[in-house]
């Protein structure tokens, strides 16, 4: 059995408490405090310390023949997928990421050493490096002004610093057989967590649902044949990925391997030959 | 909340957030409830997932909006135009509930020959007394001025009810002595002076064109609206409204409501599962500061202060002039004795009036407004802020602050250092200058204490204290009782009679934990036990509030709370037990563990179910008494066919079939006959500072709205150039007050103050997305970062004119990681007259590129000489002086 996250979007009122509560039970600092500017979302974008982030899409349709604007704003709380190939773990040459007992992509924090060679691996973009300043006992401190100096003594983020970061699924919790922070924050139950073969279902039915009061309802990460495989963290979705800052073919970096051998190999020959042309006519 | 007060019986939202789920379409209009109530929000999207039409009128498009099925835009401060109309189209088409509205509403009432409505003379009801224009003076004569307008019969202007009351016909008395009188009444609804007839004029030019024209609301969106409300009301369906402080801070704030009230008594939808009026408090506990009150002109549980334009100066006075003849308010003496038992305990007899004496007269508004005028004219010394930021959420802010400096003392109690403890060091303040003596008492949070929270179903939850508070932090309760204990040793020697307040009151809360006694500790249960009121005899504890008696042989110290702990053993506010739908092991609700209110409404006059899918509360022929999924609301074994006796006290003058008990003659009143200062029927005025001459009648504003015509509080004026666009404030979900602003995770998600604009007015004004804007009114200018977007829309009133609205939170000020100038620094001084709220959800405004000028001095930190004070407060017709539009 696998666990993971189902995140309905027609459910998200966009209240983040999911980051928040992620950001509580992790005990992740804070990513600093800009404007954005970018409709409600100041925190831009999953890191290393933001392990669950929504995104908010605007979208004002002015036609002719409508009397007044129509306005849609969608919502949606983005997470790490937890893929079937994760280009994360594939890439991991210490071993430090691995596939736990519930079956989510998990990273051991006290084996990770940083290398850094996941971040570009996930075809997501949600694997993220933590940035280290030195502390004054010589101790690596986040680069964060924030995180108040009794609590670093303590946290899970201490214990795993100077490392790559991402969402565990809340594999302490789930050991404790309690749901992620997330999905117990969530007011509307959006983001519903649980055994992947129910979500499935669940999903699919939801699906039927909505295309039955006419609304494009689609899932992401459960029937197309990619080569990340299914996504332990699926999606429902109304409008095109890219709106929700989803790609929309996601690629496993590794299914590039063969071609990138066959070329690396056609050119060695190539050279080999041209080589042998030039040292054989000398 | 005197709007559902007044229509329906007690001032609190109609059913609970649980039962929205059962609604087939949700209005929310002055709310913005998926950011402010997001886990409340869950039942909404219950109902919306049942296929209930949800539906959001609000000036700017919000995260509600995005969940809502339908979005209607609407200039802020015209709802009154907007529900007024839908009342209208109601009312036109017939799509009332006839039975309903017949038996269970006051639309059959007949009014007098005096009265006149506003359609007759020009935006005024009749009864309005102009000459309540008096001369200026110092404040403390203006204090008088402001208690005169607060008075029930108005001695000192404004509206005298005299003819909004209804005209009565002698009957037999029930008990065959004589006469009495009632209400005369035409249940044809036919009668011109009948309040329905009255209704049909009032409303009969609010029409979708001047919703369009006044609203800016497009009239096919209009009309979605009234349709959806119509066909989803009736025997088989019901439809609720959910409002919060968008309708509230208006200076017709009340009246909103109202509307509101008049449109779901029409449809026949109060008391009745997915029905109802959902008030929705914007904090954990706002229910519980108003029912047991942090407010000055009331006793726990709805009981009035005394007053001295009442002449209650003793205590037969007091209940002669607050308990009413007929309905549950019969019963008010016995819960006034009682209160006083529980504050004085053996020194109130009946030989002294149960120490009514003790408690204080009210000469006038002592509400948060005109006392921080008073303060600011050097007329307060000392000012205790518990739980409260009002240097950054106040209105004119800075007049606030300027009034702290002139103060001799204020004691701050707060868990984070807030913009008022440290007003003495805000950008522009001299600290030298300042004598203010400022205490700052670190408070306790809310997991380090015990208590009880009252949330806006009226449930009360108790919660036990989880840690130990950080350092010398402590509970507000045990702040309070110190404060008390100690006053009481200081005149303890006192043989002064003014002193016996102190020392009789009883003040015996004690922890029941010896280590928490040993450190001086209050018990939260002991002060539980004593609201819920117990024999004085024998000390055992009441079962509920129908065994307190009048003849002193009770105690208690909130009547709405009895019962929720019934022995000594028992705290049903620990109840924990829940179920999918009313849940009544969970928590405790007032009154009596009710969840929804006026449920005898939700069965036909006859004692059945509407219709079997709305069934809630029915009369049980077999057992002959009320039964349901809720606690009654109604005398348990009154039967549907108990006839009214007329001439008999209390609910004996009701019929069985009156479902609104605490109400004189038993029914919703459409038609508010007295209590109300600003009229008996909602009317649209424009709000204090408005872009637009009110097109619907000659008077602009509410007409006994209470303002402050002084230097240190200019208006900006009505259609005044230099403020062209319209400005409304609202909260984020990412913030409440000081707390949220201090908690990293929560400040990285909304860290900075910012300006909703929409784009055309964005191109215009030159406004950069993310970049500085300065938003200016006549009380002072703040900056904010531009969030330029197409959700908030320019809308279009009367003759194709273009109005722009500006959005901005008022969650900021310069303290802590999430910091920006507050909202409160442009809101002028106004008040609605009934509840003495301010108006911050509409203004007028400039607003330009770039960052505000340092700050300085200004006229609004100077004294206002004695001479140049206006008479605040005062009933004025400001308005009438505006030329309005030729009808």
């Amino acid at each position: 059995m696998s666990t993971g996250f189902f995140t309905d979007t027609t459910l998200c009122i966009g209240c983040k408490a999911c980051e928040v509560a992620c950001k509580q039970w992790n005990e992740l600092p804070s990513d600093g405090f800009e404007f954005t500017g970018e409709s409600y979302d100041n925190t831009t974008e999953l890191s290393a310390t933001t392990w669950r982030h929504v995104s908010f899409s605007e979208k004002v349709e002015r036609k002719p023949e409508l009397p007044y604007p129509q306005t849609r704003w969608l919502m949606s709380s983005d997470v790490c997928k937890h893929c079937t190939h994760a280009g994360c773990l594939e890439a991991c040459p210490t071993g430090a990421i691995i596939r736990n007992e519930f079956g989510n992509v998990y990273i051991q924090p006290d084996v990770c050493n940083g290398c850094g060679y996941c971040v570009p691996a996930c075809p997501f973009g949600v694997v993220d490096l933590m940035q280290m300043v030195g502390g004054k006992d010589g101790d690596p401190k986040y680069n964060t002004n924030v995180l108040r100096a009794d609590r670093m003594e303590h946290t899970a983020v201490q214990a795993i610093g100077g490392i790559a970061g991402k969402c565990t699924l809340c594999y302490d919790r789930q050991r404790s057989d309690l749901e992620p922070a997330c999905s117990k924050a969530c007011p509307t139950e959006s983001i519903q967590f649980g055994d992947l073969d129910e979500l499935r279902e669940r999903a699919r039915k939801r699906v039927e649902q909505l295309q039955g009061r006419q609304v494009q309802a689609r899932l992401y990460g459960v029937d197309e044949n990619w080569s990340v495989g299914t996504l332990g963290a699926f999606f429902l979705l109304t409008d095109a990925p890219a709106e929700y800052d989803l790609p929309e073919r996601p690629v496993l970096p590794s299914t590039h391997q063969p071609a990138a051998y066959a070329s690396a190999a056609v050119a060695a020959t190539a050279l080999f030959l041209i080589g042998s042309l030039i040292f054989t006519r000398s | 909340m005197p709007g559902l007060g007044t229509s329906f019986g007690r001032g609190g939202a109609t059913t609970f957030v649980q039962d929205l789920k059962n609604s087939d379409c949700i209005l929310i209009e002055g709310s913005n409830f998926a950011e402010c109530h997001p886990v409340a929000f869950r039942f909404v999207m219950q109902a919306k997932e049942r296929g209930a039409k949800i539906i959001h009128v609000d000036p700017r498009f919000t995260r509600t909006s995005a969940l809502a099925d339908t979005y209607v835009p609407i200039r802020s401060g015209t709802d009154i135009v907007f529900l007024g109309a839908i009342i209208n189209w109601v009312l036109r088409n017939e799509r009332y509930f006839k039975e309903y509205v017949q038996h269970y509403t006051n639309a059959s009432s007949i009014l007098t020959e005096e009265f006149r409505d506003t359609e007759d003379l020009e935006g005024l009801f009749s009864g309005f007394n102009e000459s309540a224009r008096s001369g200026g003076g110092g404040s403390a004569q203006s204090h008088e001025g402001a208690s005169q307008s607060r008075g029930e019969a108005a001695p000192g202007g404004g509206y005298d009810t005299q003819s909004w009351q209804f005209e009565e016909e002698e009957v037999p008395r029930f008990d065959g002595t004589g006469t009495a009188s009632v209400v005369r009444r035409d249940p044809s609804l036919q009668h011109e002076r009948c309040v329905f007839q009255v209704l049909r004029r009032h409303f009969a030019r609010y029409d979708a064109q001047m919703v369009q024209d006044v609203c800016g609301t497009p009239r096919a969106l209009f009309e979605e609206v009234c349709e959806a409300l119509a066909s989803n009301s009736g025997r088989e369906r019901t439809a609720a409204i959910a409002y919060a402080v968008g309708w509230t801070q208006h200076t017709v704030g009340v009246q909103y409501i109202r509307t509101a009230a008049i449109l779901q008594l029409l449809l026949g939808n109060v008391g009745r599962p997915g029905g109802g009026i959902m008030a929705l408090r914007g904090h954990a506990n706002i229910q519980g500061a108003t029912d047991i009150p942090t407010l000055y002109d009331l006793l726990p549980g709805y009981l009035p202060m005394p007053a001295i334009q009442r002449d209650e100066q003793d205590l037969a006075s007091y209940l002669k002039s607050n308990a009413k003849p007929t309905g549950w308010w019969a019963n008010l003496p016995k819960y006034m004795v009682s209160l006083l038992k529980a504050f004085y305990g053996d020194a109130a007899t009946k030989e002294n009036g149960y120490c009514f004496d003790y408690l204080p007269q009210l000469t006038g508004d002592h509400s948060m407004i005109p006392t921080q005028v008073a303060m600011k004219d050097g007329e307060v010394k000392g000012y205790f802020v518990i739980g409260q930021n009002p240097a950054a959420s106040g209105l004119n802010a800075e007049l606030g602050r300027a009034a702290m400096e002139r103060l001799e003392w204020m004691v701050n109690l707060d868990s984070y250092e807030t913009d008022t403890a440290s007003f003495w060091r805000r950008e522009g303040a001299d600290p030298a200058k300042i004598p203010t003596e400022c205490f700052f008492i670190p408070a306790a949070t809310v997991l380090e204490k015990d208590g009880t929270l009252t949330n806006t179903n009226r449930l009360l939850q108790f919660h036990e204290k989880a840690v130990e508070p950080a350092g010398a932090s402590r509970s507000d309760l045990s702040f309070i009782y110190q404060l008390g204990l100690r006053l009481k040793e200081c005149y303890k020697t006192s043989t002064d009679p003014k002193d016996r307040p102190i020392l009789d009151m009883t003040w015996a809360y004690a922890h029941e934990d010896e280590r928490e006694r040993s450190r001086g500790e209050p018990s939260a249960l002991a002060v539980m036990q004593e609201i819920n009121g117990y024999r004085v005899s024998s000390g055992e504890q009441v079962s509920g509030f129908t065994e307190l008696q009048e003849d002193g042989s009770t105690a208690c110290g909130g009547w709405i709370y009895s019962g929720v702990c019934p022995d000594k053993q028992t705290h049903r506010a620990r109840n924990r037990e829940a179920d999918d739908y009313t849940s009544p092991d969970w928590g405790f609700s007032w009154p009596a563990n009710r969840r929804m209110l006026y449920n005898r409404a939700s069965a036909d006059p006859a004692g059945k179910p509407w219709s079997e899918a709305k069934k809630y509360v029915w009369w049980d022929e077999r057992g002959q008494e009320w039964t349901g999924y809720d606690v009654p609301d109604f005398p348990l074994t009154k039967a549907p066919d108990t006839p009214a006796k007329p001439g008999a006290t209390g609910m004996d003058a009701h019929s069985g079939s009156d479902p609104f008990i605490m109400q004189l003659d038993g029914r919703g009143a459409i038609f508010v006959s007295s209590t109300l200062k600003d009229g008996p029927l909602p009317t649209h005025y424009e709000p204090l500072n408005s872009l637009v001459p009110n097109a619907l009648y000659k008077q602009q504003h509410n007409p006994v709205m209470c303002e402050w015509k002084r230097r240190d509080n200019p208006y900006n004026g009505v259609a005044n150039e230099d403020y062209p666009y319209i400005l409304t404030t609202y909260r984020l979900t990412e913030h409440s007050g000081i707390m949220t602003k201090y908690v990293p995770w929560l400040a990285e998600l909304q860290p900075a103050l910012f300006a909703e604009i929409d784009p055309e007015l964005a191109v215009a004004r030159n406004l950069k997305n993310g970049d500085w804007v300065t938003i200016r009114t006549a009380v002072g200018e703040i900056e904010a970062r531009a969030l330029v977007s197409g959700r908030i829309q320019p809308l279009r009133l009367a003759k194709g004119r273009w109005v722009h609205q500006i959005g901005l939170p008022y969650n900021y000020a310069p303290l802590g990681l999430a910091h920006g100038d507050s909202s409160g620094d442009l809101v002028p001084l106004v008040m609605d007259p009934n509840v003495s709220i301010h108006e911050a959800k509409t203004l007028t405004c400039n607003i330009r590129a770039g960052r505000r000028n340092k700050r300085k001095r200004s006229h609004v930190d100077e004294d206002v000489p004695a001479a140049q004070r206006s008479q605040e407060g005062a009933p004025t017709a400001h308005g009438r002086d505006f030329p309005g539009p030729q009808r």
